[in-house]
């Protein structure tokens, strides 16, 4: 795959967000918590990226401060060539029409004191695109787009099963038309049959409407399924990216090893004869994290230099990058 | 008769609600033998955790009431016991873990306390005997240092521990069956492979049955023998597990199955989608419950509910349709 001719849309550079841990009566600083810890990657103009890892690793809070909910505390985030971590108020509101967010919880994300209209038609309203009359077609419209009948626009949210308020997340996000979409575990709280709807009505809308995802999930059988390339969080850095078929045929870190053989394939067969790499412990703080290399703590090729030398993300093949001294 | 373990026929468990009464679990038989490990899946509301709850008499009722049935624990009917033997089977004999731990667990007693109180109880054990035993049973589910972790609360440990613990107290007794319900759920991947391992190796040692309820094929995959398959409160298809993904033949295990995308797909591939929601029967249904989402239903699946047929060796269908002969996948 010769990624490097295609229009990069998002460049992230050494990307920082660190939450800080205040305590005492005069409320001082006493630490921080590390979620995201200095990122750097590339995201092109209409594929998927997916990032998986374990909760806790921080993907959802790349997601956030990507789209600048969450101020970086250090880094800059380029999207179409603006770096969105030096605007302020009004240049960044009108790029953020741009970029839009599928949440995980179909359940929480929706105000249940607004009609589906509202809630899909508030960005429109929010940004001054449109007239109230125009809102109302242009809801219709987004409504059979996500695969629901318009005439549902009247309804609440609690009148809707959630694979359906999913679709309505969905069509929310899509109401500004942007480029660049982060769906942060838009399919975990959903039933498995629904899950399947959902992730087939994401592709068909890539596909017409030519979108970008960052798609974040801890289900990497799903992830493989919809990401062009992928990546993988360990306690907030990439320890790895490839384009998916290296990175699940030729995983190279050993965690993403371990990662992989830990997820169950659904036939009894291949079940059987599969060697699984059992993980010792849970993921350190990420308050503290291990000196060196982050995962030496559970890593079974752990040597010396892995707690002296923070291994570099390097690309050792094209488009495969990886932060492992183990891996030559 | 007492060849099996446990023999459930015909379970009937209604709810009353504001909407009607909610026909949770249908006609649902099924046994288990020593040491067997039993798969039910099924998506949220079919109806799995309440016919595991059902037959351990823990329905809230009202609004829960088991209508009907039978469920034979070694020759004895669990649902026509005393409730001082009912505890004593629920205690001693059948062990249940659930999805969330934290919950389950008492926040402001620490773990040692709670893993002593049943030994002591069921057991009659002294609180030495019982502190020694916990500290066992610790070790042998993984946790480091047991003897120092047992002053800790609940809150001290992470979600993978916790799991630990809860397998731990459910085999403090030496149960003969444990029902896991959804117990890896809320866990992550690498924790869950910790724990399915640990229950193969504690089963292994041990020789108790299992019932595993899942929504995850995956998992079931790998550690069931059997399986069973349920949806709006019908079991709609059960078989030797090798045979259920190897032949499934009910449309909606089809389905199921082809929903999921796996690890080890080389070529993308669109997913098959069952469209549609599962149901809620409010009334004895006169139709397949499945034959709203099912792209091969015929006339007669609107007019009767198939039962459970045998189509070859403990290969049970619920299905009129042979979709085999109408070109689903082999």
């Amino acid at each position: 795959m010769t990624t490097n001719q295609q229009e990069v849309l998002l460049k992230v550079e050494n990307l920082k967000m660190h939450f800080p841990i205040y305590r005492g009566v005069f409320q001082r600083q006493v630490g921080s918590v590390r979620a995201v810890d200095g990122i750097s990657f590339e995201v092109y103009r209409g594929e998927t990226l997916g990032l998986v890892g374990e909760s806790g690793c921080g993907k959802s809070t790349t997601g956030r401060t990507i789209l600048q909910l969450y101020k970086p505390t250090s880094g800059s985030v380029y999207f179409e060539g603006v770096d969105l971590a030096k605007l302020r108020r009004e240049p960044l509101r009108r790029m953020r029409r741009k970029m839009q967010m599928i949440f995980q919880d179909p359940y929480a994300s929706l105000n249940p004191r607004m009609t589906v209209e509202e809630i899909i038609g508030e960005p429109l309203q929010v940004h001054e695109v449109a007239s109230p009359k125009e809102i109302k077609e242009r809801v219709k419209e987004l409504l059979s787009l996500v695969g629901l009948n318009p005439a549902f626009a009247t309804r609440y949210p609690h009148e809707f099963s959630g694979g359906q308020r999913q679709r309505i997340g969905v069509a929310r996000a899509l109401a500004l038309q942007p480029s660049f979409i982060v769906c942060d575990e838009p399919i975990s709280a959903l039933d498995v049959s629904i899950q399947a709807q959902v992730v087939n009505l994401l592709e068909d809308l890539q596909e017409k409407l030519n979108l970008t995802y960052l798609f974040i999930a801890h289900d990497l059988s799903m992830v493989r399924h919809i990401s062009r390339r992928v990546a993988v969080m360990y306690l907030g850095i990439f320890v790895e990216l490839a384009d998916r078929n290296s990175l699940y045929q030729e995983p190279l870190h050993p965690y993403t090893q371990a990662l992989l053989s830990a997820v169950p394939v659904p036939d009894p067969v291949i079940a059987a004869q599969r060697k699984r790499i059992i993980l010792e412990g849970d993921v350190p703080s990420p308050v503290n994290p291990p000196s060196g290399c982050r995962f030496r703590t559970r890593c079974r090729l752990a040597d010396k230099i892995c707690a002296e030398a923070v291994p570099e993300f390097r690309e050792v093949k094209p488009g495969h990058f990886v932060a492992c001294h183990m891996v030559k | 008769m007492t060849e099996y373990l446990l023999d459930v026929q015909g379970i009937e468990t209604h709810f009353r609600t504001p909407e009607g009464v909610v026909h949770a679990v249908n006609d649902v038989s099924f046994n288990l033998k020593e040491g067997e490990t039993l798969g039910v899946v099924g998506e949220s509301g079919c109806g799995k955790s309440v016919t595991m709850l059902s037959i351990l008499r823990l329905i809230p009722s009202p609004p829960g009431q088991i209508v009907r049935g039978k469920a034979l624990f070694m020759g004895q009917d669990l649902l026509q016991m005393s409730d001082t033997e009912i505890r004593h089977v629920r205690g001693a004999m059948i062990s249940m873990i659930f999805q969330d731990p934290m919950t389950s667990l008492n926040p402001v007693m620490s773990i040692g306390k709670q893993m002593c109180e049943p030994l002591m109880l069921h057991l009659g054990m002294s609180k030495k005997d019982a502190e020694a035993r916990a500290v066992q049973l610790l070790g042998m589910v993984g946790i480091p240092n047991p003897k120092e972790r047992l002053k800790d609360y609940p809150h001290q440990y992470s979600g993978g521990m916790r799991q630990r613990v809860m397998i731990a107290m459910a085999l403090s007794c030496n149960p003969k069956i444990l029902i896991a319900d959804e117990p890896t759920t809320a866990l992550d991947v690498t924790i869950q492979a910790q724990i399915v391992e640990l229950v193969k190796r504690l089963r292994d040692e041990l020789g108790m049955a299992i019932i595993w309820i899942t929504h995850d094929l995956g998992v079931v995959a790998g550690l069931a023998q059997r399986v069973m398959v349920m949806y709006g409160g019908y079991v709609i298809e059960e078989a030797p597990v090798k045979d259920l993904y190897a032949h499934p033949s009910h449309p909606y295990t089809v389905g199921l199955l082809g929903s999921l995308p796996r690890v080890d797909d080389l070529q993308h591939r669109r997913l098959f989608s069952i469209e549609g929601q599962p149901p809620v029967l409010y009334q004895t249904p006169q139709a397949c419950p499945f034959a709203p989402r099912c792209k091969w239903a015929i006339e007669r699946c609107w007019k009767e509910n198939p039962t459970l047929e045998s189509i070859s060796d403990g290969h049970r269908v619920a299905c009129w349709v042979n979709i085999h002969d109408k070109g689903a996948r082999s």
